[in-house]
């Protein structure tokens, strides 16, 4: 019985960390990065709304050559 | 030890792959052996070749912060973990090129392609991404054409500028002529393309006003939408009426096409082309990994010969023969001039240890040379009379069933008109003939692998599956094409009047935009009445340009490595340089003065007008011969213009050379000062 429930316990951290990665390639946690990034080096500088920072991000993105032949 | 034995057993192993391949010259291959002898080329380059060329020739520094660190902003300038760095690279470089031009060399037999895939990429295409990755890195992230003009000077960094809208403008007419075909009388097809739009728009809306930003809840839902879509399309296409709506001729969808991308390319990224990117992109990533496990499971026999007679130059898809254009119809799957522009974009801003440029750089080009590996194999393992009848043009093979499957037998690729009928029914379709450019044949390569494994029964699903990919993948490539091409000309344009160079500025651009669209909707509108099927003339002409921005980039990478001192490891990047030099170089020159009309630009165009005057055409091709005979002249201008800015940049590269060996002062290296790297210990100790 302890063996399977520790298998569970290893998939279920193996499908978090994969869906971590996923989020992180698809760009989902964007604003959780950003916000994070945001609390520890400009705490006292205003901070975007979540709809503000992805609209600037989708901005960004497609100003320069992201796509390819 | 047990690195050293596994490097020795993949060594055997791919040893035994090519002499498999190599041996079975006269009967079917299987698939297996190629797919077999890719993977092991691609991990010996990766293992041995990269990492020599990362420690000596590039001195990759682990110890040295990056852009992403040093700049960090929590926006574009990011240290991101390297698995992350190669899925957005990979997802970045991975476009319909890969798919398109494996199964046009496929003429030449599945062996001359194979090999330049893999030989190609291990040796010049990751190796260029890998070194430009570098370069942009340690120099914060400029791109090609910035490192051109600083390290070489501004004649460099304007060709390369040039060079880029070129291209782009023969790459989009290029895939866009793809869509046409493979839309032409195709309700079914249409209509699921047609229904893509509104729900990216839909999507679009969702992640900026509903859910911002949730990019994959967005895409779970586009994507079972447009799933649906393709379900709801062979439904429409039963529906006596309805169907009528969606069957059309190729220009007016030439037009559509068009006009879509111009309205898609003025209005806001978020509406259209992010969530349709995002559409794509996963759809992408799924049909690969989909395809890999399909070709394990089937193990198909490639029914193709090793090499056709067509490599003496008389192919059906196009002229020319084996050398030089198996080299130039194969650009993206063995190296793309393209994928520099990526890997000093968007990429360099996100790498945290310079370590990481090898697995980011080569490795996601190995993966993309895969990628074309697998387009081969979905090409080859097609009857080869159904592949040519498939993607030879009315105007090669005749203009009605009974004629082409004549011709095509003649060949010695037995097909018959009935054959071709079931396999169109089979498809969903009214019929395959002349259905060139290469998505067509890919999808019926690919319904049948998929149909073999996932269900026979369902082989319509699985063709329009495959094409609403290829379309809805090639049409976010135009979209972005076109927008990139219009900042490229809002900052020519800005030279001569400032107020056009600002990128917000809604009149310039509207005025860029419609240029830019305007100028490969003619080349496009040009392909579509061209009885050979425009492809025959616009791929060759697309595979030029961008080997031509591959050499930009190997030269602006040998420049760099050659000031710096290292004159010997330059070598890495001069070999790959002179073989472009010379390959396309003689490709221009064939296409420019070959007497034969099926090779040379300038002799089509005397041997029409010659036809013209005698009066020897039908009255339908007499209507547009002026225009074919302008636009003959016109490619063979082009074709010198690309050749003069691939060599403009390789003798500026021989200047600077040629001062660094006589010691005459140069342009200082503008790379960023060494400053040592922060990032926790735990982060570099993976390296």
């Amino acid at each position: 019985m302890r063996r399977a429930g520790d298998i569970g316990r290893r998939l279920r951290a193996r499908a978090r960390v994969l869906w971590r990665a996923l989020r992180a390639v698809s760009g989902d946690d964007a604003y959780e990065r950003y916000r994070a990034h945001h609390a520890l080096h400009h705490p006292r500088e205003p901070l975007l709304s979540r709809r503000a920072f992805c609209a600037e991000a989708t901005q960004r993105k497609w100003s320069g050559v992201s796509r390819c032949c | 030890m047990i690195n050293r034995i596994s490097g020795v057993l993949l060594a055997v192993v791919a040893a035994f792959a090519v002499g498999g391949i190599a041996l079975h010259r006269h009967e079917p291959i299987n698939a297996l052996w190629i797919v077999t002898a890719a993977v092991c080329i691609y991990l010996l380059g990766y293992r041995y070749y990269a990492l020599w060329i990362a420690t000596r020739v590039l001195r990759v520094d682990p110890s040295r912060a990056t852009p992403a660190e040093r700049l960090n902003n929590g926006r574009d300038f990011v240290p991101t973990h390297r698995a992350i760095v190669f899925g957005h690279h990979f997802a970045a470089i991975a476009g319909p090129g890969p798919l398109v031009g494996p199964t046009l060399a496929a003429q030449f037999g599945y062996l001359p392609g194979t090999l330049w895939i893999l030989v190609g990429a291990v040796l010049g295409g990751c190796v260029q991404d890998m070194t430009i990755l570098l370069l942009s890195t340690r120099r914060d992230g400029r791109s090609l054409g910035q490192m051109a003009r600083d390290e070489l000077g501004p004649l460099g960094g304007f060709a390369a500028l040039i060079g880029t809208l070129l291209i782009l403008i023969v790459l989009c007419a290029v895939l866009a002529l793809v869509v046409v075909n493979a839309m032409k009388h195709s309700p079914w097809a249409t209509s699921t393309v047609a229904a893509t739009i509104p729900v990216a728009i839909l999507i679009g809306l969702y992640l900026r006003l509903w859910r911002p930003g949730r990019v994959l809840e967005g895409s779970v839902i586009g994507i079972g939408l447009v799933l649906l879509a393709v379900l709801a399309g062979g439904w429409l296409d039963q529906q006596p009426v309805v169907r009528n709506w969606f069957d059309y001729a190729p220009l007016p969808i030439a037009g559509a096409v068009a006009v879509y991308v111009w309205v898609a390319a003025i209005l806001p990224v978020w509406l259209l082309l992010a969530p349709r990117d995002y559409l794509s992109t996963f759809l992408k990533l799924g049909v690969v990994a989909l395809l890999a496990i399909a070709i394990v499971l089937t193990h198909p026999q490639l029914k193709m010969p090793a090499v056709t007679q067509f490599i003496d130059g008389s192919g059906p898809l196009f002229g020319g023969k084996l050398f030089p254009f198996v080299f130039i119809t194969i650009a993206c799957g063995a190296i793309s001039g393209f994928h520099a522009l990526v890997s000093s974009g968007t990429t360099p801003k996100l790498i945290c240890n310079e370590a990481d440029v090898r697995l980011v750089g080569y490795g996601s080009m190995a993966l993309e040379s895969f990628v074309a590996i697998m387009a081969i194999i979905a090409a080859t393992l097609l009857d080869p009379g159904v592949y040519f009848a498939i993607n030879s043009g009315a105007g090669v093979v005749g203009s009605t069933p009974a004629a082409a499957v004549h011709t095509i037998s003649g060949w010695g690729f037995p097909v018959t008109v009935q054959q071709m009928h079931d396999l169109a029914r089979a498809m969903g379709e009214q019929t395959l003939f002349a259905r060139t450019g290469g998505a067509p044949s890919l999808a019926v390569g690919m319904a049948s692998i998929f149909g073999s494994s996932f269900g026979r029964g369902l082989l319509a699903l699985w063709y329009h599956f495959a094409i609403m990919f290829e379309v809805v993948f090639i049409l976010t490539t135009l979209d972005a094409g076109t927008r990139v091409g219009r900042f490229i000309l809002q900052d020519l344009l800005g030279h001569a009047w400032a107020p056009l160079g600002r990128t917000s500025w809604y009149p310039s651009v509207l005025f860029a935009s419609t240029l830019l669209v305007g100028a490969w909707g003619y080349f496009l509108y040009v392909g579509v009445i061209d009885p050979n099927g425009g492809v025959n003339i616009l791929w060759p002409l697309f595979g030029i340009a961008n080997q031509m921005l591959a050499a930009i980039a190997l030269s602006v990478a040998s420049g760099i490595i050659i000031k710096s001192g290292r004159v010997r490891y330059a070598l890495v990047t001069l070999g790959p340089l002179a073989w472009l030099a010379i390959v396309t170089s003689t490709a221009a020159w064939q296409k420019i003065v070959s007497p034969d009309p099926h090779i040379g630009f300038i002799a089509a165009a005397a041997d029409l007008s010659a036809k013209l005057a005698a009066g020897t055409l039908s009255a339908e091709r007499a209507a547009v011969a002026p225009q074919l005979i302008f636009n003959q002249r016109l490619d063979a201008a082009l074709t010198m213009l690309f050749t003069a800015i691939l060599w403009l940049v390789i003798l500026d590269m021989a200047r600077v050379c040629v001062r660094r060996l006589r010691g005459l002062p140069l342009r200082s290296s503008s790379e960023a000062p060494y400053r040592e790297s922060r990032l926790p210990a735990a982060a570099l100790a993976e390296h």
